[in-house]
């Protein structure tokens, strides 16, 4: 290891740029949500008789021949799993210091989210 | 930034709960902490509240009925207004933390500012869902 490669006296830098990519996911994905959302809202408050018709057609309309309405909505609750994916991995980061511990609540999340992911996706496609 | 001449710095390590509840953050650090509080508030409840709903306001008429029937109970409408607020402080405060990304407001004084704003306009949000869940009107 050379010198040009440490900052200082004592760090050195290593790693493969896993932070700089999660740093940018978060984000990314926390625009795509508050996107989503705001039309979403947009489009409720301009329904003038909001019932169980006009509800499900936010999630089932269709546009150019596509299932437009199921499309954004997974879009959207991906970008909720991946956000979630790396918000809770920072919890469990800051908190929880035995690795063995935090591996195993890394995976429970991981469950949690996929298994999340699966069920949100059955209810929307079976729509 | 230099480490050259490391100074001795007291370290607090292993802090009690007492101490964590003694400390007084400012308004920044109250609304830093709750959008963690809040993330994984909504984190817990994805699969066992909100997905299910979801799913019943969705899949048929008879469905949708029930879960007004679900949300008209009185245990449900505050676990919903929970998740209301920690939705709406959650959106809040991300958008603040997204403006600091683009490095719009973060000298120390517009920083106070913007999270008053954050509790203001998420509790002011969340009073009208809560009054509207209510049946204010």
């Amino acid at each position: 290891m050379t010198t040009q490669e440490r900052i200082g006296t004592k760090r050195l830098v290593v790693g493969a740029h896993y932070g700089t990519r999660d740093f940018i996911v978060q984000r990314m994905t926390a625009v795509i949500m508050a996107v989503y959302t705001v039309v979403l809202c947009a489009a409720l408050l301009f329904t003038s008789n909001l019932d169980f018709e006009s509800w499900r057609h936010l999630f089932t309309f269709y546009c150019i021949g596509l299932p437009m309405g199921q499309i954004l909505a997974t879009l959207a609750f991906f970008s909720l799993a991946w956000h979630a994916w790396v918000g809770v991995r920072d919890i469990w980061m800051d908190y929880a210091k035995p690795t063995g511990v935090r591996l195993f609540l890394e995976v429970l999340t991981i469950l949690w989210l996929v298994g999340s992911v699966v069920y949100f996706v059955k209810i929307l496609w079976s729509l | 930034m230099s480490d050259s001449a490391p100074k001795p710095r007291p370290q607090y390590r292993n802090i009690s709960v007492p101490q964590i509840l003694s400390y007084r953050l400012p308004l920044a650090g109250k609304s830093s902490i709750l959008h963690r509080v809040s993330g994984a508030l909504l984190f817990l409840c994805l699969p066992l509240v909100l997905v299910p709903l979801f799913a019943l306001s969705v899949s048929s008429p008879e469905s949708f009925a029930a879960m007004h029937a679900w949300v008209s109970h009185p245990a449900c409408k505050i676990v919903l207004l929970i998740l209301i607020w920690g939705f709406l402080h959650h959106f809040c405060a991300g958008i603040r933390y997204l403006a600091f990304d683009l490095h719009i407001g973060v000298d120390k004084v517009s920083g106070q500012k913007s999270a008053g704003l954050v509790f203001g306009v998420s509790l002011a949000l969340t009073l009208v869902f809560g009054l509207k869940l209510f049946g204010a009107w």
